[in-house]
């Protein structure tokens, strides 16, 4: 119960926010908001199957090029048809790669990810007649719901409608990914990610299921990526780029993968904690590598975990 | 016959484990699998149950020739079994472990959007093996905070719930005391009865468990079938029992 009013309460905090905040920090919630999607599926894998990806940027460049292609190659500019391409974009890649993946664990695992994703970086960087190259592409303003919107100052129209669009977006990915985790494909996953032997002793093709999680959370990625292209107006290769697979994997240790909300709070304290230490300091990655290697060490939960300490953690939970 | 090998061999590399097992589990039968250390019987249930391949011979199980179908496709098919080192889910509860295995047995694992809180068949069908096996007051206790017995227990609880028609139970009382092996022992025979089991294998190391219930037993050494004979038999065979089943003090000398 305590959870859940502790919900309500920081949707309404998110829905008052842009009321109330500067717009600086408002604009900085929508890549945390876009994050907050890919690390939701990230952590099906993660938390719940036990797989960690090395590669996800791979699907965060596939949802943002799309939102590219779509807005000035084709006369698309609706973000309900961007977003559902991105889907079945994500979900197609998700498919073939996984495919390939999911065969193997651990390290094994983690490398053939990060081999597709590098694979993909390197074509969006090479094939520039296609993809611009290092300069990316442009992303023009999608109409949300219908409405063109075009006129509105840009940050009028980030901090407004399509601040509230991307958490409609979030709210909606969290309800299904909600569900998905408490379903019997869930506890599936979670079996496997604890003894897999064993799951396959219970009938439970493990390969299977894991190919599953992996085409959801590709899916997932494709969703939050395409929400990324839009406020900056712009997407290039460093999207896609291995750095950015490692970020959203330090996002899910920082906010704790051992629990459903764990990633999404990593995702919001990684964007803010970067802003603030960047404004101060250039070598911003000396200070997250040092917390990184202080969470591994000392709280191997997460901030999620620090704050259920004593209680059972959420993914252990029915 | 439910269950038919023939002429099982397998290598570890030079390592001979199985060479040449046949044998053959009857409806209604409960077969014990005995022998020393290294005799080969771990690795016969691994080969069984499908998580092994043999390096030649046959595996028929309900008349259909099962060789490399995999375990997955074996318990769709009605073969269950349990570990001989405990194999549970640690993060989850006893409650969990339970209904994991009956969504299995329903076919339920690919219900994406199905709430698991809600699927009454499920929920009911993990109680009454948790209560069947005497696990239904720690349903919500995690796997791994369970006593050694109980994660036993739960290893072979999970394979009842499966409903499965014949199971192969690697030492179901290993690492329980003396006195509960029989408790447990009657906990597994009144299980069976409850969900309709056909047939039982056994790998046991504790004769009285094995004299006690098994319908026949067959005994392993360096990887062949010595003998293959109901209880008495085994009793009277001199060879069989210096080998394999070892005399007490103040047994008779077998005739």
């Amino acid at each position: 119960m305590r959870g859940r009013a502790g919900l309500v309460l920081v949707a309404l905090g998110m829905l008052v926010l842009p009321l109330v905040a500067p717009a600086y920090h408002v604009l900085l919630m929508l890549p945390f908001m876009a994050y907050a999607v890919v690390l939701l599926g990230l952590n099906l894998l993660f938390g719940y199957a036990g797989l960690v990806s090395f590669g996800h940027a791979l699907f965060i460049g596939i949802g943002a090029y799309t939102g590219a292609f779509l807005t000035t190659l084709t006369p698309v500019r609706s973000l309900e048809a961007i977003l559902l391409a991105a889907a079945l974009l994500g979900v197609v890649a998700a498919a073939g790669v996984g495919a390939l993946c999911v065969r193997y664990v651990k390290i094994y695992f983690g490398m053939l990810t990060l081999a597709f994703g590098m694979v993909f970086y390197t074509f969006l960087l090479k094939f520039y007649r296609l993809t611009g190259g290092d300069e990316g592409m442009r992303v023009l303003r999608p109409s949300l719901l219908g409405q063109g919107l075009d006129a509105m100052p840009k940050t009028e129209y980030l901090a407004g409608p399509y601040y509230y669009y991307s958490f409609a977006v979030l709210v909606v990915a969290t309800l299904v990914m909600w569900r998905i985790v408490h379903s019997p494909f869930g506890l599936c996953l979670k079996t496997i990610r604890d003894n897999p032997a064993k799951a396959e002793a219970l009938g439970l093709g493990v390969t299977r299921y894991r190919w599953y999680a992996f085409v959801i959370s590709g899916a997932y990625a494709a969703v939050g990526g395409a929400l990324l292209g839009p406020p900056t107006g712009n997407v290039d290769p460093t999207l896609a780029y291995w750095t950015q697979s490692g970020n959203i994997v330090f996002m899910t240790l920082l906010g704790g993968f051992a629990s459903f909300f764990g990633p999404v709070l990593g995702a919001f304290v990684f964007i803010f904690l970067q802003d603030t230490v960047m404004s101060v300091w250039p070598y911003w990655r000396l200070i997250f590598g040092a917390i990184l290697a202080i969470i591994v060490i000392f709280a191997p939960g997460g901030l999620m975990g620090l704050f259920a300490r004593g209680r059972t953690v959420e993914v252990s939970r029915t | 016959m439910i269950l038919e090998a023939r002429d099982l061999t397998k290598f570890y590399g030079d390592f001979c484990a199985l060479a040449g097992v046949s044998l053959g589990i009857d409806e209604g039968e409960c077969v014990s699998i005995i022998g020393p250390n290294g005799a080969g019987k771990s690795t016969l249930i691994n080969v069984l149950t499908g998580v092994l391949r043999p390096t030649s011979g046959r595996v028929r199980f309900k008349e259909r020739d099962v060789h490399g179908i995999g375990p997955v496709a074996l318990t769709r098919l009605g073969m269950a079994r349990s570990f001989q080192l405990v194999h549970i889910f640690p993060d989850l509860t006893v409650l969990e472990t339970l209904m994991a295995a009956v969504v299995s047995r329903l076919g339920r694992g690919t219900r994406l959007f199905a709430a698991l809180a809600d699927d009454h068949e499920v929920q009911e069908g993990a109680i009454e093996v948790a209560e069947l096996f005497g696990l239904a007051d720690k349903r919500h206790a995690l796997a791994k905070h369970l006593p050694q017995g109980d994660k036993k227990l739960l290893d072979v609880a999970s394979a009842f719930a499966l409903r499965p028609e014949i199971i192969l139970l690697d030492e179901p009382t290993s690492g329980v005391s003396t006195a509960d092996k029989t408790a447990v022992m009657e906990i597994l025979v009144a299980a069976s009865r409850r969900i309709g089991l056909r047939a039982i294998m056994l790998v046991e190391h504790d004769m009285d468990i094995v004299f006690g219930y098994s319908d026949r037993i067959i005994a392993l050494h360096q990887g062949k079938v010595l003998a293959d004979a109901p209880p008495a038999r085994i009793k009277a065979d001199r060879q069989v029992v210096d080998t394999v089943v070892g005399r007490r003090r103040g047994d008779a000398p077998p005739c």
